[in-house]
């Protein structure tokens, strides 16, 4: 592994992960995990509870230290990273001063940086400037998380990372929180997100990386990881369909009939349905793509996953 | 720091060219983060009863009863106590400073601060400066009430005395840094308010130590607001500063001190 480069052009890789792991005693919550994320991508972290997303995204930020493997934040170590102001972080729950008002919470933070977006700025992008003179611990679960946004947002960071940052929020917080976190990576901001609801990873993101027992196990567009985990399902009504015969044909995975309904999960579903279209009297027939959930669960499943695509 | 000096070979040309200021002066210490940490001790109620109201009613309460009597070697005991009172103030004023990192532990702060450029020196010396902020005030206002009502000292015994309560104040600075490294809890100075009072009483801020059963006094000697207490009623007195005294002081500052230093490392290290 050469060592990263950082060009004074500024067009250094967002984020370098290189053979991360990280074991707890006999634990291991992340294996060999390496990962490239270019400047301007919204990319979702995306694994069961326990997958490694948490500790993944700790090793990123330098509050954990990797068992083995490197971290590269635009070139930078994470402590570099953090004190130039270029990564900031909004965590899941906790590190804030409940007896703080939101205004000061914001304007200590800055005190911290050597320069900052101004705070009332900050504040009215994270939708926050309505209460802005409130009392943290009287604020709900989704004001705060807004705050946590409006003081990662200070530094006008190139790399904002946000961990299962929705949790416990309701539809409508939820949707106001990413709203103004989509409209914020529009500006160019490089977003890494972890989250278990898939539909968070499906909606906001560009590239989805799924995560399982600390191993990527797929990446690529939402698109791609659906594709990649289930084909497609071609549906048809076949009289007397001969099951056998049909999971012989190619492109086909496996098939089942009900009835006179043939299923037939297929990864080339084109060449599955000219056979059934031409060769046989089939009719009514329906090409479906299987959900992210589908590819979720497939993908993140106990057994035999399968590769990885880039 | 072997990682500084690696990273230094492949980012110092791009940092020095386009970002010479995206680091903080001082760690990210600022006088903005200090008078806002100090308004905020101001705004905690129970921090102010202990510190700032109770000690001046306990003198009114004791020194008002005692007025006009006089130590066997003349001292006026109104003063004696306002004294003493003015160091417990000061020491329940520290130690709640020092502590509060227990109920920033406790709520994630310190966590969160990770994730600024603030370093965790500056955060440290922040924390004992706003102690001794509030120290100071407990001893101002002691002080004053003092003088309204009634006690009367040379000026140099004013100015000592008060002195030394302040700046003697820093071992519970420390002290309090030390128990809220050990424990994140939102209660702590729950716990720590009967301990600084049993502290104070070997220290002899509540009754002269002369009072005391002999074996007590001996052990007073070693407990850490015996020194203190002496140094601060010394010139009252007009006895010398003993060097048990002074030792006592240097030593338990120097042993709180140790041991905060030890427990904020292992607490900011990286697991």
């Amino acid at each position: 592994m050469s060592m990263p480069v950082t060009t004074t052009t500024g067009t250094a890789t967002a984020v370098e992960l290189t053979g991360l792991t990280k074991t707890f005693g006999p634990v291991t919550a992340v294996r060999g995990l390496s990962l490239r994320i270019e400047p301007g991508e919204v990319v979702a972290f995306l694994g069961p509870n326990g997958a490694g997303k948490t500790t993944t995204i700790d090793m990123m930020l330098g509050l954990a230290r990797p068992t083995a493997g490197t971290v590269r934040v635009y070139g930078r170590t994470p402590a570099e990273a953090i004190a130039e102001g270029r990564v900031a972080a909004v965590m899941q729950s906790g590190g804030l001063l409940r007896d703080l008002t939101v205004a000061e919470t914001v304007r200590m933070t800055a005190s911290f940086f050597a320069r900052t977006r101004p705070v009332a700025e900050v504040l009215e992008r994270a939708g926050i400037a309505g209460i802005a003179d409130r009392r943290v611990g009287k604020c709900s679960g989704g004001q705060q998380q807004r705050l946590r946004f409006a003081m990662a947002l200070l530094p006008d960071p190139d790399l904002m990372v946000l961990d299962e940052p929705t949790t416990g929020m309701d539809v409508e917080g939820r949707r106001e929180f990413w709203s103004a976190i989509r409209a914020d990576a529009r500006a160019g901001r490089t977003v890494l997100f972890a989250t278990h609801y898939l539909e968070e990873a499906d909606a906001y993101a560009d590239r989805i990386v799924l995560i399982r027992r600390g191993e990527v196990v797929a990446d690529g567009t939402a698109a791609q990881v659906k594709a990649l985990a289930a084909g497609r399902v071609v549906r048809a009504t076949l009289p007397g369909a001969d099951e056998v015969a049909l999971a012989a044909l190619p492109g086909v995975d496996s098939a089942e009939v009900r009835g006179d309904t043939v299923l037939l999960h297929a990864t080339d579903s084109d060449r599955v349905a000219r056979h059934l279209l031409t060769r046989t009297p089939a009719r009514d027939l329906e090409i479906t793509s299987r959900n992210l959930e589908d590819a979720f669960i497939a993908l993140t499943a106990d057994d035999d996953a399968p590769e990885a695509v880039r | 720091m072997t990682a500084k000096t690696m990273d230094a070979k492949t980012t110092d040309a791009a940092a020095a060219a386009v970002t010479p200021t995206r680091r903080p002066a001082l760690g990210g210490f600022s006088a903005t983060f200090l008078v806002m940490e100090i308004r905020r001790m101001l705004r905690n109620r129970r921090t102010l009863v202990f510190v700032l109201v109770m000690p001046p009613l306990f003198f009114l309460l004791f020194g008002g009863a005692n007025r006009g009597q006089h130590l066997d070697n003349g001292t006026r005991v109104n003063a004696y106590i306002m004294i003493s009172l003015a160091v417990y103030g000061a020491m329940v004023a520290t130690t709640s400073g020092g502590a509060m990192v227990a109920v920033e532990r406790a709520q994630g702060w310190s966590r969160q601060l990770r994730l600024t450029p603030l370093h965790p020196a500056a955060y440290v010396a922040t924390k004992v400066l706003t102690a001794m902020a509030l120290g100071l005030l407990a001893v101002v206002i002691q002080f004053t009430v003092g003088a309204v009502s009634d006690v009367r000292m040379p000026a140099h015994v004013w100015l000592f005395a008060g002195l030394a309560a302040w700046l003697g104040s820093l071992v519970f600075a420390a002290f309090g840094l030390f128990v809220g490294y050990l424990a994140p809890a939102e209660n702590v100075m729950q716990f720590l308010g009967p301990i600084l009072a049993i502290l104070a009483l070997f220290g002899g801020l509540f009754v002269p130590l002369e009072v005391l059963p002999h074996v007590m006094q001996q052990i007073a000697k070693f407990t850490p607001v015996y020194g203190v207490g002496q140094i601060a009623r010394s010139w009252l007195i007009g006895e010398s500063v003993s060097g048990a005294a002074v030792a006592n002081v240097v030593l338990w500052t120097a042993g709180f001190g140790f041991g905060a230093a030890r427990l904020f490392r292992r607490d900011t290290a990286r697991v």
